[in-house]
């Protein structure tokens, strides 16, 4: 039979299976798929025209070209959401004591489960390229850069999934998955550079909006993209050194919360 | 080999509840049981720990003589679970949700592609395989879901009442599946809270209630327990009754027992000659009743003589005493 596999090979293929499956889901159910594409969709179109005039990031950058980043990153933090709610569901549907019950790798429905909200991003990301290209985006860096700034977005995303693939096993409902997911990440992503330069918060609240991971992938990806004009960077170490800093963020929260998942997972609703 | 699944001693408790409080079973291999309780009792719960799904506070439990605490692995080699709530993915083909079972055991893909087809088939399945399973009925969703279970064609199956909610044609099916399968030797573990089914399905019953288990036979042993077969009549006149209880009392030399209605009337019987006895003195004393016949003891009499209440009450998980 399959006896002589390692646990590794155990653990991709396992994985694989479960991706698979999330995956034909997204097939499936088109409609959900609207729902992640049009919200970033809206929130480049409302916030290039509602605020786009209002707002100044300095540098005599273009606020469109701004944005763009602030919305990648908002919307793959968000994006992460699917994940919670992608396992609260299977939890209160009985599937994941089904997985529970057979000899599989016991991470593979999380790393299954968060590779395929990948997926999500991926097309998200996509679809808010084209509509920043519309609205008059561009990237102005090279290619290679562009690449890693879309490595970072998606690196960080991940990295959130592990944490809502946590908040799911533990909550395991849809409801309050999401709407906690809009309590935490709303202020997340606003007390930041995401939509507006970080010099116009009022002292205390730009200290954290500094030290905030968001700002700093905003930051990141800005670079990379070549989307920062000659705006003056805080002279925090964290924005001094976007990428690093948030790739330290990253492995802090994969570390975290991959062990925390699996545990949740091995005892889900024990 | 003896007992395919050994459990000791098991206690959970949720809070105040005592989910299970010392449950004790086995199942012989190669046999059914059945455990039986109403609604609270902790069915699942015992399931949940067998299946390596909870672990319990305290108490043992082996499968195959693997204890399922220290190797859960090998547990879920050995074991298929159909679960209370048909677990299956919606989204997915009844085709779609086997081979993914499969691949999950270990199996390659052509085999776990192969042993989906034969599955489909074997549960009359075959026409719907490649519809999403949202489109399933309830007994079809529950078919697939015993499917799964079977995919690795396991020694030992459990199955958390594979019935409830099923219309009366479906669970009939349902039955001859079963049936079926354990005729092929599996062990099966099956709760149930229709006595009919653990009647009809088990080699031997374990009554569970409040989280132990009360009273363990087979459906005989059980039913003897409260009394054979009696004669149960209903009256067409309720004026006849103070005569029909005497004359009952007479044939069957026993007490009379009051029925549900001021119509009925039942006595301890000896067979289909007391039967006719009864029925040749109400004919003399010109005595007419609306139905007469014999009557053997359900599992629900079984359930109320053990338990002092019905089996269908609610609510019957022990709580525990407040501190004072
Ligand atoms: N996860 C849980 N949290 C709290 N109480 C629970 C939980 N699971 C079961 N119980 C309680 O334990 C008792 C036994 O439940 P269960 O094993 O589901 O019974 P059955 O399957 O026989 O209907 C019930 O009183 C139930 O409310
Ligand atoms: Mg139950």
């Amino acid at each position: 039979m399959t006896t002589t596999v390692t646990p590794l090979a155990r653990t991709v293929t396992d994985s694989w299976v479960v991706a698979k499956r999330n995956l034909i889901k997204i097939k499936r159910v088109p409609e959900v798929l609207i729902f992640v594409l049009v919200s970033p969709l809206m929130f480049v179109l409302l916030f290039a025209y509602v605020f786009g005039g209002a707002i100044d990031p300095g540098g005599g950058v273009n606020y469109r070209e701004f944005l763009v980043a602030g919305i990648f990153v908002q919307t793959v933090v968000f994006g992460a959401t699917f994940t919670g709610a992608g396992l609260a569901e299977d939890m209160q549907k009985g599937i994941i004591d089904r997985f529970r019950s057979l000899p599989m790798a016991r991470s593979a429905v999380l790393i299954g489960r968060t590779f395929s909200d990948i997926a999500y991003n991926v097309l998200s990301i996509v679809v808010m390229a084209l509509t920043g290209l519309l609205v008059g985006w561009r990237i102005r860096g090279s290619a290679l850069d562009a690449v890693a700034g879309f490595a970072l977005l998606l690196l960080f995303s991940y990295a959130f999934s592990w944490v809502m693939a946590w908040v799911g096993l533990l909550v395991p409902s849809v409801e309050v998955i999401n709407n906690a997911s809009f309590i935490v990440i709303m202020p997340l992503t606003f007390i930041s550079n995401a939509f507006v330069p970080i010099d116009s918060f009022p002292t205390g609240l730009r200290v954290v909006a500094e030290w905030n991971p968001v700002s700093t992938a905003t930051q990141a990806v800005r670079e990379l993209f070549g989307n920062t004009g000659g705006a003056p960077v805080p002279d925090a170490w964290s924005m001094q050194n976007p990428a690093a800093y948030t790739l330290l963020w990253v492995v802090l929260i994969l570390a975290i919360f991959i062990p925390l998942s699996i545990r949740q997972y091995r005892r889900a609703a024990g | 080999m003896g007992d395919i699944i050994r459990v000791r001693g098991l206690e959970k408790r949720y809070g105040e509840v005592r989910a299970l409080d010392g449950l004790d079973l086995t199942v012989p291999e190669g046999t059914v049981l059945g455990l039986l309780g109403p609604n609270g009792a902790g069915k699942t719960t015992a399931v949940r720990v067998i299946t390596t799904l909870l672990r319990p506070d305290a108490g043992t439990a082996e499968v195959a003589g693997i204890d399922v605490l220290a190797d859960p692995m090998e547990v879920r080699r050995r074991i298929g679970l159909s679960g209370q709530y048909a677990a299956v993915d919606e989204h997915l083909t009844g085709r779609e949700n086997l081979e993914m079972v499969g691949r999950l055991y270990g199996f390659p893909r052509a085999r776990a592609r192969a042993r989906a087809g034969e599955l489909l088939e074997r549960f009359d399945l075959a026409d719907a395989g490649d519809r999403p399973s949202k489109t399933y009925s309830g007994g079809m969703r529950r078919r697939l879901d015993l499917a799964g279970a079977l995919v690795a064609a396991p020694p030992v199956l459990v199955l958390d009442e594979p019935t409830t909610g099923l219309d009366p044609r479906s669970r009939i099916q349902m039955w001859e599946v079963i049936r079926e399968l354990v005729s092929g030797g599996t062990s099966l573990l099956l709760t149930t809270q229709y006595l009919e089914e653990a009647d009809r399905l088990a080699d031997e019953i374990v009554v569970i209630d409040a989280g132990r288990a009360i009273a363990r036979g087979t459906a005989d042993q059980l039913k003897r327990q409260t009394g054979g077969e009696r004669v149960q009549l209903v009256l067409a006149d309720v004026a006849d009754r103070d005569r029909t209880r005497v004359l009952l009392g007479e044939v069957c030399r026993s007490d009379v027992r009051d029925g549900e209605t001021e119509r009925e009337l039942a006595a301890p019987a000896e067979g289909a000659a007391t039967l006719m006895e009864v029925l040749r003195r109400l004919e003399e004393e010109g005595i007419a009743v609306l139905d007469i016949g014999l009557r053997r003891p359900t599992l629900d009499d079984v359930f109320l003589t053990l338990t002092g209440h019905g089996a269908e009450a609610p609510g019957t998980a022990r709580t525990e005493e407040p501190a004072r």
